[in-house]
């Protein structure tokens, strides 16, 4: 995993958790790596993972068994999910309406490449097989 | 002290008790003196970093809580014990990896059987383990080796050692690329609650994720004694493209397209946080000014 300087380790440490729990690499229920294992795959302090895990268990998006190790909760994507998506309501949309107006695009402009995106990806699957 | 041991067993650095405590030093080269009136306490279960610029005195600083140098004015307790006394049970309990160093001629795998028996909890799987991640023939001669070699031996050695205080002093001058790598892995997996690691090390950008709390050495004192998060928390890095006043900020670093200026951080601050380079800069130009 590569790290960036825009914010604390544990933190991007955590978004790489929620990121598994939305691709359900980690699906709801599942036992997790322990902090050990986890800290020896992200090259990280031990104490930077317990610090990430007593986050997420507090947000309850994680549980700790104690003796057995650390589960996701059984509500976990759901609560990534949602937690995500507001992210990007209260965040990241406003942002991206401050950049449109800028650059002086409308939402209906906006459609129009959702469409051709749509299309270009469909093309993009099937020009493979035509090269064949 | 120990009954401010919280019983939360999630957080590691809430487990207070102290492992070294150094009070009052004072320590010179002869006439030269390096350390006036330093204080530091070190906490079980963490791996410190420690920094210091050159001849701050990070290596006298290690040899003075391992007992293999004396100093002149203060007290240093290290699990209880004067580490000037060199008992027996203090000394299985602490591995000090230096810098630079001989070592006999002999196979390590011999080493291996001459030097174990002093550490009553050395680990013979997990030192295989380790020489096995580190690609190691103990069935080579140690003085034939390598610097990058001699250090990968006597590194799994200590991590195998399981002694309460691992010290290391530079650990990865001399190590290629993979087994910073492999370093980073075999430091990670040793850590337990029960050992404090020390390292002492200039090449921050090997260990930025690893080493926390920091300890930086300047003047003659340790200057800082803290958790990265503790200061991350407090402050952020933004950056401008005016030039800032300087005497109203805190620290100013002139970058590529601006300046990094360090603010307190408030609730809607997207600033990023230190970096150790920059967190030593910032600590070590701030105790210039005499402020804390």
């Amino acid at each position: 995993m590569q790290f960036n300087t825009r914010s604390p380790i544990y933190l991007q440490i955590a978004e790489y958790i929620y990121d598994l729990i939305l691709s359900n690499v980690w699906e709801d229920g599942q036992r997790i790596p322990s902090v050990r294992d986890m800290a020896i795959e992200l090259e990280v302090n031990p104490n930077t993972v317990i610090r990430t895990y007593s986050l997420l268990q507090e947000e309850g998006s994680l549980e700790n068994q104690r003796g057995i190790g650390y589960f996701t909760a059984k509500d976990a994507r759901s609560m990534v999910l949602k937690k995500r998506r507001e992210r990007f309501l209260k965040k990241e949309l406003p942002a991206l309406f401050v950049t449109m107006d800028k650059l002086g695009l409308s939402l209906q402009d906006l459609q129009e490449y959702e469409k051709n995106r749509n299309k270009k990806e469909i093309e993009n699957e099937v020009k493979p097989q035509e090269e064949q | 002290m120990e009954q401010e041991i919280q019983k939360n067993d999630l957080d590691l650095q809430s487990t207070q008790d102290i492992v070294v405590s150094m009070q009052d030093i004072g320590f010179s080269y002869g006439n030269v003196p390096l350390f006036k009136h330093l204080n530091l306490d070190i906490s079980r279960g963490n791996i410190y970093g420690l920094l210091g610029k050159n001849g701050a005195g990070k290596t006298t600083l290690l040899k003075i809580l391992s007992g293999q140098l004396f100093i002149d004015e203060g007290k240093t307790t290290a699990l209880g014990e004067n580490p000037q006394k060199r008992t027996p049970s203090l000394l299985s309990e602490i591995f000090y990896l230096p810098e630079e160093f001989p070592l006999p001629k002999m196979k390590g795998s011999e080493y291996l059987k001459v030097r174990a028996p002093f550490y009553p909890k050395f680990d013979h799987n997990e030192f295989a383990r380790f020489c096995e991640e580190f690609d190691i023939d103990l069935e080579k001669r140690l003085d034939q080796m390598s610097l990058g070699q001699k250090k990968k031996v006597l590194l799994s050695f200590g991590l195998a050692s399981n002694t309460a205080i691992l010290i290391l002093d530079e650990p990865t001058n001399g190590l290629d690329i993979p087994s910073k790598r492999q370093f980073r892995q075999i430091v990670a997996s040793a850590m337990t609650e029960n050992r404090t690691f020390i390292i002492s090390t200039h090449q921050v950008r090997d260990m930025e994720n690893l080493i926390d709390p920091i300890i930086i050495l300047h003047d003659g004192s340790v200057i800082f004694n803290d958790t990265v998060a503790s200061v991350s928390e407090k402050y952020v890095l933004d950056l401008v493209t005016e030039e800032p006043d300087k005497d109203k900020a805190f620290y100013t670093e002139k970058v590529l397209g601006g300046w990094m200026v360090l603010n307190e951080r408030t609730d809607d601050s997207d600033g990023k946080p230190l970096d150790l380079e920059t967190l030593f800069n910032v600590i070590v130009d701030r105790s210039k000014g005499g402020t804390k």
